[in-house]
């Protein structure tokens, strides 16, 4: 099977204010279309493995390889198209542009990448929308719409540009059990029917044990992967 | 198409925070609207002030010098050279203040190709009588189409005109003060006596004002032949030849030349304002210092607002990028978000220069020194409202570009997690 994410004996340490070894040698891979969780105790860098995984922090040791492509020392711009291209984000406070409608907000990502024409992109968000039951909501304002709205549509924005893969920072902590439960649902569909693989950092047992593996993490180092 | 984006997020960043977008914007508008009103206003002024001095002043005046010769006879005998010679109280040789040779002077340069025209002049001093008055007084012959053609002589005249005296030889242009004195007005008459003691009988045809009362208590103007008669001398007395140049930096060296080829005595218009230039240029100095200060302080309204904006926006700029926006897409955001914000503010401030640089233009001037002056002197340059329209942009974007870069820096991982 070929793996859509691969790290090689990832390690990260901060140095302020003290010098602290946060990721002891990371070293897996994630299938196409399979759903994984992360999970561990607070403080084990899961949250930081992710960022690094996710191309934004580049301060790390190792070897970090996306659809077969190694990532590692390429410069922020190229990080910059790798992230718009190829990764769907979605964290745990919704992070929307607030001014912007709901619509625009899924747009962006796509209009960044430029691939399509604004018409072909707004049908596509609209598309998204749809698939995640809040295309009523497209012209509000994000600022306007609930917290469980606001999550489907930060997945939303996160499927536009058709990525190769999902990352998730504790998508469900913020909200109640009937909107995790929603949204746990609509990521298994995304892994399922559009064979898309799911990466997701969580606190939240009853959710990961749903996914398909389970990471756990323990003081930087990967104690079980879950196979 | 990528431009596109970043100006759609820039607009709705500024549209979103309208009363703050304004208030930067108002900032550039003041400043660049009181910096087209000085500019138009001051320039407008020293345009006038110039043009009062410039354009009535001979660039290069030609005249006889009374003054003692430089060689005396001793210094030419050649027995005495290698000797000390010491000449006591040595006086000017009793000579005529006219310019010697003034006719072929004049021929000669006026083929020259660097002179726009040549006026010549008659200065006679008079006594002024109406009835039992007897005023002390000085009489110029002119030829009054050639002053004002030359030197704007028209706009020193509040009643009658050039033409008038030139129609009429025995007219005499009064100076205010004197018909003021005397009672006289257009139409009456006047005799004027010479120190030879001819009398003549004059036609006032105008007054003319200077706003100096020395000279207007005084002087007069006639006809250059009239000049000539009251002195009891022939075509070829002449005391002055005023030159005015096409190019008022010939005026140095033409005068030089001058002085060479005609050994007579000459001026020139530099040599007679020196301090006038002096003013005009602090002046300016001044003008621009203001103005830039102004926009100076614009600037940083506009850069304490960016810096604002982007501590507000930080989770917006974290998104941005982590949905795939870089640092440099970031950076021209905010860029574009200043620039904008001068765009606006900066044509709002074209607008606002323009109405009040209008509004001083039709404010009621009138003084006594420039009788044809009713309103403010103010200069519509073009440019200034291009110079205007620059610096605001250029200033917004120095302002946005600091702030700019703080958000092409920021670390989206840093944001993120201190959620």
């Amino acid at each position: 099977m070929s793996l859509v994410l691969e790290t090689k004996s990832i390690n990260k340490h901060f140095h302020n204010p003290v010098d602290f070894h946060v990721l002891k040698d990371i070293s897996f891979g994630i299938e196409k279309g399979e759903f994984v969780s992360i999970m561990g105790k607070s403080g084990c860098g899961k949250s930081t493995l992710l960022y690094i995984l996710s191309t934004m922090d580049t301060n790390y040791t190792g070897e970090l390889f996306l659809g077969g492509d190694k990532v590692t020392d390429r410069d922020h711009d190229e990080l910059a198209r790798i992230r718009n291209a190829e990764i769907g984000f979605v964290f745990q406070f919704h992070y929307l542009l607030p001014e912007f409608s709901v619509l625009d907000n899924v747009m962006l990502p796509a209009r960044k990448l430029g691939k399509k024409s604004p018409s072909a992109i707004r049908e596509a968000a609209m598309a998204k929308l749809d698939l995640l039951g809040i295309a009523s909501e497209a012209q509000k304002k994000a600022s306007m719409i609930s917290g469980g709205q606001k999550q489907r549509v930060a997945i939303a924005r996160a499927l536009i540009n058709d990525p190769i893969i999902i990352m998730g920072d504790e998508p469900t902590g913020n909200l109640d059990s009937k909107n995790s439960e929603n949204v746990f649902d609509i990521f298994k569909d995304l892994s399922h029917s559009q064979d898309l693989s799911l990466l997701v950092v969580t606190h939240d047992r009853d959710f990961a044990e749903k996914t398909d593996r389970i990471i756990t993490m323990e003081d930087g180092k990967i104690i079980s992967h879950g196979k | 198409m990528q431009l596109n984006v970043i100006l759609d997020i820039t607009r709705t960043h500024l549209l979103s925070r309208l009363k703050q977008s304004s208030i930067a914007a108002l900032g550039v508008t003041f400043g660049i609207g009181t910096f087209i009103v000085l500019m138009s206003f001051m320039t407008g002024l020293n345009k006038l002030l110039d043009g009062l001095i410039l354009n009535r002043t001979p660039h290069v005046r030609i005249y006889n010098e009374i003054e003692p010769s430089e060689v005396q006879p001793i210094q030419a005998d050649e027995a005495f050279s290698s000797a000390w010679n010491i000449v006591r109280s040595i006086k000017p040789k009793g000579s005529e203040e006219r310019v010697h040779n003034a006719l072929p002077i004049i021929s000669t340069l006026e083929k020259d190709s660097r002179v726009k025209g040549i006026s010549p002049q008659v200065k006679a001093s008079v006594f002024y009588l109406a009835g039992s008055i007897e005023l002390n007084g000085v009489v110029t012959g002119i030829k009054p189409l050639a002053e004002t053609r030359l030197f704007n002589f028209d706009e020193y005249i509040v009643a009658g005109s050039p033409e008038s005296l030139a129609k009429n030889r025995n007219g005499i242009l009064l100076g205010a003060g004197v018909a003021k004195k005397m009672s006289l007005s257009i139409g009456d008459r006047i005799q004027v006596s010479t120190a030879r003691g001819v009398l003549v009988p004059l036609k006032v045809v105008g007054i003319f004002q200077s706003g100096l009362a020395e000279v207007d208590n005084v002087q007069s103007y006639v006809n250059l032949s009239m000049g000539q008669q009251l002195l009891g001398e022939g075509k070829t007395y002449i005391t002055d030849i005023n030159l005015k140049l096409h190019n008022i930096e010939d005026a140095v060296p033409m005068t030089m030349e001058i002085r060479r080829v005609f050994d007579v005595s000459a001026v020139d218009i530099k040599t007679a304002n020196a301090q006038f230039e002096t003013g005009t240029s602090i002046r300016n100095l001044i003008t621009y210092a203001v103005s830039i200060t102004l926009l100076i302080v614009a600037g940083f309204g506009i850069y304490n607002i960016l810096n604002m904006m982007i501590y507000e926006k930080m989770n917006d700029i974290a998104i941005l990028k982590a949905t795939g926006f870089s640092g440099d897409d970031v950076k021209n955001i905010f860029i574009s978000q200043a620039m904008l914000i001068g765009l606006v503010g900066g044509l709002l401030g074209l607008i606002m220069g323009f109405g009040l640089s209008v509004l001083i233009d039709n404010t009621p001037f009138e003084t006594e020194a420039l009788p044809t002056i009713k309103t403010f002197p103010v200069n519509f340059n073009p440019m200034f409202y291009l110079g205007g329209i620059i610096f605001a942009l250029v200033s917004t974007f120095l302002a946005g570009f600091l702030p700019a870069r703080k958000a092409r820096r920021i670390d989206p991982v840093e944001i993120i997690r201190g959620q």
